[in-house]
């Protein structure tokens, strides 16, 4: 089976926050990290390899220096990567994204099943699996809990749904996004991190695509727009106490009966 | 077409470095004494307006505008199982009518299944002008095809300006789908949703990883969709009557196929979920280590609570993602929280800040958990706490 993995390169911390009085972005130089929920999709895609055999490559969409989690995969057990990485793609919002990831695809050859994590910390949206799989005019099933059989050409999953799990057959080439602990991701090994540090990693750009139409990408490319940022609401309604923790915790017991919760 | 513009003429080395620092996203570095905007850019235009006078440019040309009268009404997509109806939709049909009313829109609810015109009914008892069925055999269970295919077909016909959709597990299949069909913005998780009087959608939510509210808005397309989590709006008081009306819709059942066969279909079973709590003990990452968990249970079952926890404890491995409160957790509405060690991220305040009673224990006087906390108690949990649960045995 040919598999390909969504990775995405996120902030290792949330450490960003917003000056009050500026209204100014305040991100420190964080470190980078693959997004934790693409390291169970990256698990599965290699189960089902060693199972049935076929190669795990990964795309990545993301600034230079996110090369860095496709190395991650290759010490993993992937065998190719692609990095989609130009200026013009500065500023996409979930559509721009799902769009470009969907023209490198494209540009990929044969392609049995695409794995997306739920979710990713950042961004935190989970829609850009079901949108890449809109423009690839491919099937998808999200929060996949578990991979049950691997056919031919079709996969038997189990989904979450609200109040039941389904099981569902889904026929190749397609995409599922999965869910957190499907499998246990395992650690990235020395052995392949020494084998694989001369590996090359694709590089694609806007004029490596079919499309190379500047307004379908970035910024230009997504109909959401950020109008403004603010700290969240403070609720004004408030008591403040302080005092030694036997006094806090008589005064909280107190409050506790008056509202009668005990 | 947006684009940053470089005035290299204009820039010397001390404004590189300026720039250089600036950015908060390492997106502007320095080449051969010229500056460059890599990939990392997000546009957030920070160098343009804080940055050295005349150096970056923003430079914008006209965007094709639509006509936005075209679209009208703000319709909500009806979640459900076998005919089910999930409770998040009537919270977010409580919200459309508060939006439309503000430009005077109706209010459609769109309901795709096989076998549903007599759970419709239910729809009409919440002040729903317009209901439209889509009951087709091949809509029976969730496939993400037809039902992308019904949902265009509603689009097309209706034109509604906004669609609000649940944030459930088929509400997050499905809306990304059409609107990439439609090739519109969809903003996921809103938090709170206003209308302008140009009918944009104001829609806000925590963003950035950060402790940042976002205000997102979609001017040049159409329809606007945004999804919303359960528990997150208020769903109106249904009234004893019924008004609006049920409008069957026939479609051509060609594009209802699908590459996906539904084999079996469980109910999970049902446990007691940190949702539906009428009181919760949440703890974070103020507890030291994983046994000091017992403390909390203790204090829970003391109280009749349900024990919640933050991101990094579940991270870490001391309660179970299910217990998890948060943007990327579960909303839920007590009527009494008490977060223990809690710094109250926006991203975890997002899933309790409509609790009718918040108390916070947090030894950190500059906590943000104190903006949201009704009763905000400055102190050590581990002073705090035991006391308590001796105070409550007591009443036992
Ligand atoms: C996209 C995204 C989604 C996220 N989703 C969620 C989510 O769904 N849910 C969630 O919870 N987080 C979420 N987060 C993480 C969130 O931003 C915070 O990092 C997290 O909520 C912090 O958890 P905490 O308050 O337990 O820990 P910390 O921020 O480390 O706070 C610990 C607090 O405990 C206090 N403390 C320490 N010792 C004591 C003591 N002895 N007595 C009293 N107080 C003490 C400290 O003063 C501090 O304020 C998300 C982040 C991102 C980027
Ligand atoms: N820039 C990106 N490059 C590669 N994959 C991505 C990117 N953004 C999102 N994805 C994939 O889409 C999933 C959902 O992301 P999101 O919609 O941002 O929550 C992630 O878990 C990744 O698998």
């Amino acid at each position: 089976m040919e598999i390909l993995v969504c990775v995405k390169q996120v902030p290792e911390t949330s450490k960003v926050e917003v000056d009050p009085v500026t209204g100014v972005l305040k991100r420190d130089g964080v470190d980078s990290k693959m997004n934790p929920y693409d390291l169970y999709a990256l698990e599965t895609a290699l189960r089902i390899k060693e199972e049935v055999g076929g190669t795990v490559k990964v795309i990545s969409m993301g600034p230079p220096q996110a090369a860095e989690v496709i190395k991650e995969a290759y010490m993993m057990g992937a065998d190719a990567g692609v990095l989609l990485s130009d200026r013009k793609f500065a500023g996409s919002d979930v559509l721009a994204t799902a769009y470009t990831l969907s023209q490198g695809v494209r540009k990929m050859g044969n392609i049995d099943l695409i794995l997306c994590g739920k979710q990713t910390t950042d961004g935190d949206t989970a829609q850009v699996g079901p949108e890449m799989a809109e423009y690839l005019a491919m099937p998808h099933i999200a929060n996949v809990i578990k991979i049950e059989k691997i056919k031919d050409a079709s996969l038997i999953v189990e989904m979450d749904m609200p109040h039941m799990v389904e099981v569902a057959e889904i026929q190749c080439p397609c995409l599922l996004t999965v869910e957190k602990d499907i499998y246990q991701p395992r650690l990235p090994s020395y052995k392949k991190k020494l084998s694989t540090k001369d590996w090359d990693i694709s590089m694609f750009s806007l004029h490596d695509f079919a499309d190379q139409n500047e307004k379908n990408y970035g910024l230009n490319g997504s109909p959401t727009q950020v109008e403004r940022i603010f700290p969240p609401a403070v609720n004004i309604d408030k008591e403040i106490w302080t005092g030694a923790g036997v006094e806090l915790a008589d005064k909280l017991t107190s409050k506790l009966k008056e509202l009668k919760f005990v | 077409m947006s684009r940053l513009i470089v005035n290299q003429e204009a820039v010397n080395a001390l404004q590189i470095n300026e720039l250089v620092k600036l950015c908060p996203f390492g997106a502007i570095e320095e080449k051969g004494g010229k500056i460059e905007v890599n990939a990392a850019c997000k546009m957030c235009k920070l160098c343009v307006k804080k940055g050295p006078a005349g150096v970056m440019k923003f430079v914008e040309d006209e965007v094709p505008t639509i006509d936005k009268s075209l679209w009208k009404g703000v319709a909500v997509y009806v979640d459900h199982v076998d005919g089910d109806i999930h409770p998040v939709t009537f919270e977010l049909i409580g919200k459309a009518k508060e939006l439309a009313a503000k430009v005077n829109y109706p209010v459609y609810a769109v309901f795709v299944g096989h076998n549903i015109a007599d759970k419709a009914q239910e729809l009409l008892h919440y002040g729903v002008d317009e209901v439209f069925i889509y009951d087709f055999a091949e809509l029976k269970d969730f496939r993400i095809e037809p039902y992308t295919a019904a949902m265009e077909e509603f689009i097309k016909k209706v034109k509604p300006s906004t669609l609000l959709v649940g944030a459930t597990t088929i509400g997050r299949s499905l809306a990304p789908r059409v609107a990439a069909r439609f090739k519109t913005g969809l903003t996921a998780d809103c938090t709170i949703l206003d209308m302008k009087d140009n009918t944009d959608l104001v829609q806000i939510r925590p963003a950035f990883g950060g402790n940042i509210m976002a205000q997102i808005i979609n001017p040049d397309h159409r329809p606007q969709l945004a999804t919303v989590r359960y528990k997150i709006m208020n769903a109106p008081e249904r009234l004893p009557e019924r008004k609006g009306k049920i409008t069957p819709c026939s479609m051509n059942t060609d594009t209802l196929h699908s590459a996906i066969t539904v084999l079996q279909v469980t109910k999970k079973e049902v446990e007691a979920s940190i949702s539906d709590a009428e009181v919760i003990v949440a703890v974070g990452r103020g507890i030291k280590s994983e046994k000091d968990v017992a403390m909390i249970k203790e204090l829970a079952e003391l109280l009749g609570a349900q024990v919640a926890a933050t991101r990094p404890l579940i991270e870490a491995g001391w309660a179970d993602a299910k217990r998890q409160i948060g943007l990327s957790g579960r909303t839920v509405k007590p009527k009494l929280i008490i977060t223990c060690g809690i710094s109250g991220a926006v991203q975890f305040t997002a899933g309790m800040n409509q609790a009718d009673r918040i108390v916070a224990i947090n030894q950190d006087p500059r906590a943000a958990i104190f903006n949201v906390a009704h009763y905000g108690i400055v102190g050590d949990i581990y002073e705090v706490i035991p006391h308590l649960i001796n105070n409550l045995k007591e009443k036992h």
